[in-house]
């Protein structure tokens, strides 16, 4: 009996302080530079299941949590293209993932999703969270938000989180291009200077 | 995720009429809202930071950070402009710091503040460094909208998160002296 009080005691002192934990402390759940990222078996655009184990030659990626309905996530579609071209073949591809709940964001379903692919010719794969259960893992908390993994012994290791660049508004404007240094970075084994950044974006829909 | 989404559904239906009759005006005139008798007031964070730091000992801030693009921003802006006028007596000012694109200000941003006639002061925040400015509105925030930062010369709290009217009275009450 006494062990049982003292089980369900422990119980809600640990439900108590989880409560507690992730009210105040939002932006700190989730995968810190130098974790190793979960790999996820998530639907893409064309029907097909994406992983990161099916990259076999990649040397890492560079993982967008993005969607079509964010005016940022949009301003952003022409650089992330970029991105991908740019990295593909260098060994970093860029795999899109969209976290919304699209009960709340019906803009940002299947569908609408391939349509929006197809206009702008996207080339990476666009991936859906459909059971919102990755991004929490991460810890994208908006869109656009920007992870780049390493492949390393131990798994794919998270070497950058952040910003793409330093001006949403402007692409020719941009001063600081935080994703291009960091995979730069990675392709001449140096370290990532700039490994966090901020910026504005829209929360991920629940 | 299904009661999520029922909860939702449900919170809608209960405060949404509150929601229609504090935002049906129709025929409203740029005159009729204060901050906008002279021009939209458009700051850098530099700009802003008067915002973030106590002009006046007496008072309580609530600073929110919105866009007309962003539902669940749009969704609680009346909610501020409650707590504006319930609390106006009380000391507290609300200032509604909008994120919307400069190109959009005239064309979405303006139309949008005569038609629903917020109440509450409304400045632009047009800085493109936000990985500088972010970390120094709250250094937990990692810049998803809405955003809230409620503070006077005691302390302050930042909220990453959306509220509902009864959440964000309480938050505001613990700023307030007995």
């Amino acid at each position: 009996m006494r062990k049982v009080f003292k089980a369900t005691l422990a119980l809600v002192v640990l439900i108590t302080v989880s409560a507690f934990t992730t009210k105040s402390n939002i932006t700190d759940s989730g995968y810190k530079i130098g974790d190793v990222a979960t790999d996820f078996e998530l639907e893409n655009i064309d029907g097909k299941m994406v992983s990161l184990s099916d990259y076999d030659d990649a040397k890492g990626f560079i993982v967008v949590f993005t969607c079509n309905t964010c005016p940022y996530a949009v301003a952003y579609e022409d650089r992330v293209q970029g991105l991908n071209k740019k990295y593909a073949d260098k060994g970093y591809p860029v795999i899109a993932i969209m976290p919304n709940n699209i009960n709340v964001k019906p803009g940002d379903n299947m569908e609408a999703m391939k349509t929006r692919a197809k206009e702008k010719g996207f080339t990476f794969p666009y991936l859906m969270d459909a059971g919102q259960d990755i991004y929490p893992q991460y810890g994208a908390t908006k869109t656009p938000h920007v992870y780049i993994l390493q492949k390393e012994q131990k798994g794919n290791v998270v070497k950058y989180i952040g910003a793409i660049d330093d001006n949403y508004q402007d692409a020719d404007a941009v001063k600081t291009k935080y994703v291009e240094d960091a995979v730069d970075a990675l392709l001449n084994n140096k370290e990532v200077k700039i490994k966090e950044t901020k910026a504005i974006g829209c929360s991920i829909k629940v | 995720m299904k009661h999520l989404f029922l909860i939702l559904t449900f919170s809608f239906f209960a405060f949404g009429n509150q929601y229609i009759s504090i935002f049906n005006s129709n025929q409203n005139k740029i005159t009729d809202i204060p901050y906008l008798k002279q021009d939209l007031k458009i700051v850098d964070f530099d700009g802003l930071e008067q915002y973030l730091a106590t002009k006046d000992k007496s008072k309580t801030y609530v600073i929110n950070f919105w866009a007309t693009w962003c539902a669940p921003c749009v969704k609680e802006l009346p909610y501020f402009e409650q707590l504006n006028t319930m609390y106006a007596d009380k000391k507290v000012e609300v200032i509604l710091v909008s994120l919307d694109f400069p190109k959009q200000i005239e064309t979405r941003l303006k139309p949008f503040l005569i038609k629903n006639k917020l109440q509450s002061e409304v400045i632009v925040l047009n800085d493109v460094d936000a990985n500088t400015w972010i970390p120094k509105v709250d250094k937990n925030w990692s810049g998803a909208i809405p955003a809230t930062l409620i503070y006077n010369s005691d302390k302050s709290a930042f909220f990453e998160k959306s509220f509902d009217y009864k959440t964000l009275e309480t938050e505001l009450k613990q700023f307030l002296k007995q």
